[in-house]
């Protein structure tokens, strides 16, 4: 796995740069993972509806797209960097793979390509702009992020595509790989955020990949003085998060059984706070996936929650903003010890 | 330490907000938004509704309508309270169908609002009945222009259920009933303000001799008053739109406009709750449950009643 051409001083100094924050961060997913523990009982205990196998699946299911998202965007904020374009990036791999299935009648696996494909391109001329051409993380997906928005609804004619001819592509989001447990039926959904959450963990924390996500955001110009080409491997993060964003347009396509060119605007900013949530620090450097995870079913079991609990929806706003600001203020005094 | 009493107090906060929850009837409504004026209105006449039958209901959308998948969560959520019957305003009929499946296989009684479902497992649809109010307008337009001469049309879209049914509305009557009127001109504007002035300007250009505009929505009637304004017709052309919204409701005020129809979204609302109701009694009842509309002009804005339909 080792980069080789880079010799191993340069991984030395790295190292050395990602040093002290793994303690922390670990701390901090513990935090994240007694609230999510404390949130499940106190819903639990205060209404009977909560805790039941159809409502579990709710949550997960209402967990997948924005974990999706979530996942892909802490790779971008450990460098340092942000990426305001996963929710419209979505969608727009999603009207793309619906061009590809439904309008021009093409197999599914293409349509699922397409996505994989569209999402990749258009993170990948996030990362050149910003890493290249220098341009601020913000204003480069901001400007993405209303390309992808705009593009989403010429090529969808500003209609939902339906996927009416190709009844198996619900089954991607829907249907189940385990259909024996009667009562429990997980959605692939829900198992495709496991599984890419366990891979993008792996890649996170031991591939070269990872240390240099890490590297950069601790350290940019040390790294790049250590004789490491910086700009490629930002590029490269942010084509990664294209990729992912990619893959949470097939779900959301998937489960809704259509793409919808409108939607997207706003989901970049769940994806986010679930990162924080789970102590990804926006400054870089610091972040786990399992953290970000625990952060995306912290924000969905609390929308969730609330509304068994027939909470007038305006506090349910109120409530989700406080935790978010809690959570991230629990977080600073962390650092501060 | 300090999150576990934030937390605690948290709880209780929900313990109190669930504690007001009787054992009654539980009907919850998922709308296609709550922050909007009109979604509020339709919010108020559910609530009374509850009161009147004395129902439990709760009043939930997405904060855009295209978050479709997040109403989709939300109807998830309130089929997992086991609710006694359901009120439902699809954003898209397609991507919640498997939830109404589920509705149906637990026995709860789908009620569709405003513009509905497209499906067969709600009982029924409490709804504007976009046609006749649309013929009420073509009526007052033949009233006010003295039953004779040229009269044109901007609607919003020729695809949306409301856009057909309130252009077919407006120029069947027209025809059938008004054989001096002619209608020169039917447009569509998309609902933006400025696409439906440009083409207003356009019909009046090409058709000086026009005594009548109908805008269809919003966004299509405050065109159509630019476009006369614009063209200095104030006064020569008699303009009638449709919903309200701040423009609207000045340029009534102000004799500008002639009047314009509004929806009763309270009466939506109510009915969606009564019909739900109804349903769990095991009533039966037509497919499609007009919640009526109002012509508002000069005379009548400040009227409580109408007052209570508009929004700004």
């Amino acid at each position: 796995m080792a980069d080789k051409s880079n010799g191993t001083p340069a991984i030395a100094s790295i190292a050395k740069i990602t040093a002290g924050t793994k303690g922390a961060a670990a701390r901090q997913k513990i935090l994240a993972f007694s609230s999510l523990v404390l949130l499940i009982i106190a819903f639990s205990l205060l209404s009977p509806n909560f805790f039941q196998p159809y409502n579990l699946i709710a949550i997960m299911l209402a967990t997948a797209v924005n974990g999706v998202l979530a996942i892909g965007v802490t790779f971008v904020i450990i460098t340092g960097g942000i990426d305001l374009s996963v929710g419209t990036m979505m969608t727009f791999t999603a009207v793309m793979a619906a061009q590809t299935v439904a309008v021009w009648n093409l197999p599914v696996i293409l349509g699922v390509l397409m996505a994989l494909f569209v999402g990749t391109i258009c993170g990948l001329a996030s990362g050149v702009m910003i890493a290249k051409f220098k341009l601020p993380p913000f204003i480069a997906t901001l400007g993405m992020s209303m390309l992808t928005k705009g593009l989403s609804l010429i090529i969808a004619k500003s209609k939902p595509i339906y996927f009416t001819n190709a009844p198996s592509f619900a089954k991607i989001s829907m249907g189940s790989l385990f259909p024996f447990m009667k009562d429990f039926q997980i959605p692939n959904a829900v198992i495709i955020l496991f599984g890419l959450a366990i891979l993008a963990s792996f890649v996170l924390n031991s591939t070269i990949f990872g240390r240099y996500t890490f590297a950069i955001g601790s350290n940019e110009e040390a790294v790049r003085l250590s004789g490491i080409n910086t700009d490629r491997w930002k590029i490269a993060v942010y084509a990664v998060n294209g990729l992912i964003c990619g893959i949470a347009g097939i779900l959301i396509a998937s489960r809704l059984n259509s793409a919808q060119p409108a939607l997207g605007q706003g989901y970049e900013l769940d994806a986010i706070a679930a990162a924080v949530i789970g102590g990804t620090s926006l400054s870089g450097g610091e972040g786990t996936i399992l953290g970000t995870i625990i952060g995306a079913f912290i924000m969905s079991t609390l929308t969730n929650g609330l509304r068994i609990l027939s909470v007038p929806q305006e506090w349910q706003i109120v409530t989700t903003g406080i935790i978010i600001i809690f959570a991230v203020y629990v977080d600073m005094l962390r650092k501060r010890r | 330490m300090k999150k576990r009493t934030v937390i605690l107090a948290l709880a209780l906060m929900l313990v109190a907000a669930a504690s007001l929850a009787a054992q009654t009837y539980y009907i919850p409504l998922i709308s296609k938004g709550f922050q909007h004026q009109f979604w509020q209105a339709v919010k108020e006449g559910a609530l009374k509704a509850a009161k009147d039958f004395n129902v439990n209901i709760t009043f939930e959308g997405p904060e855009s309508e295209a978050m479709v998948d997040k109403q989709i969560d939300m109807l998830a959520a309130a089929l997992a309270k086991k609710p006694n019957a359901l009120g439902f305003a699809a954003l898209d009929s397609k991507a919640a169908i498997p939830y109404l499946q589920q509705a149906k296989a637990a026995s709860i009684p789908v009620i569709a609002f405003d513009s509905g479902v497209d499906s067969d497992i709600p009982l029924t649809t409490c709804a504007t009945d976009n046609v006749a109010a649309a013929a009420y307008a073509a009526d007052k337009m033949a009233e006010l222009i003295g039953g004779a001469g040229e009269v044109a049309v901007i609607v919003h879209d020729q695809t949306s259920r409301t856009g057909i049914d309130r252009r077919d509305g407006f120029v069947n009557r027209i025809k059938s009933k008004y054989p001096k009127i002619t209608i020169v001109s039917v447009q569509y504007g998309a609902g933006d303000h400025l696409k439906s002035t440009d083409l207003a300007k356009a019909i009046i250009q090409a058709h000086p001799n026009l005594k009548g505009f109908f805008g269809a929505n919003e966004g299509s009637a405050i065109g159509v008053l630019n476009g006369v304004k614009e063209m200095g017709k104030i006064g020569k052309i008699v303009v009638i739109g449709y919903d309200s919204g701040a423009q609207q409701i000045a340029a009534i005020r102000s004799g500008e406009m002639a009047g314009a129809i509004t929806q009763n979204p309270v009466g939506i609302g109510y009915k969606t709750v009564e019909y739900a109701v109804k349903a769990l009694k095991g009533e039966k009842f037509p497919k499609f449950i007009d919640t009526g509309f109002y012509w508002y002009d000069k005379t009548n804005i400040d009227d409580p009643k109408i007052k209570a339909v508009l929004y700004q």
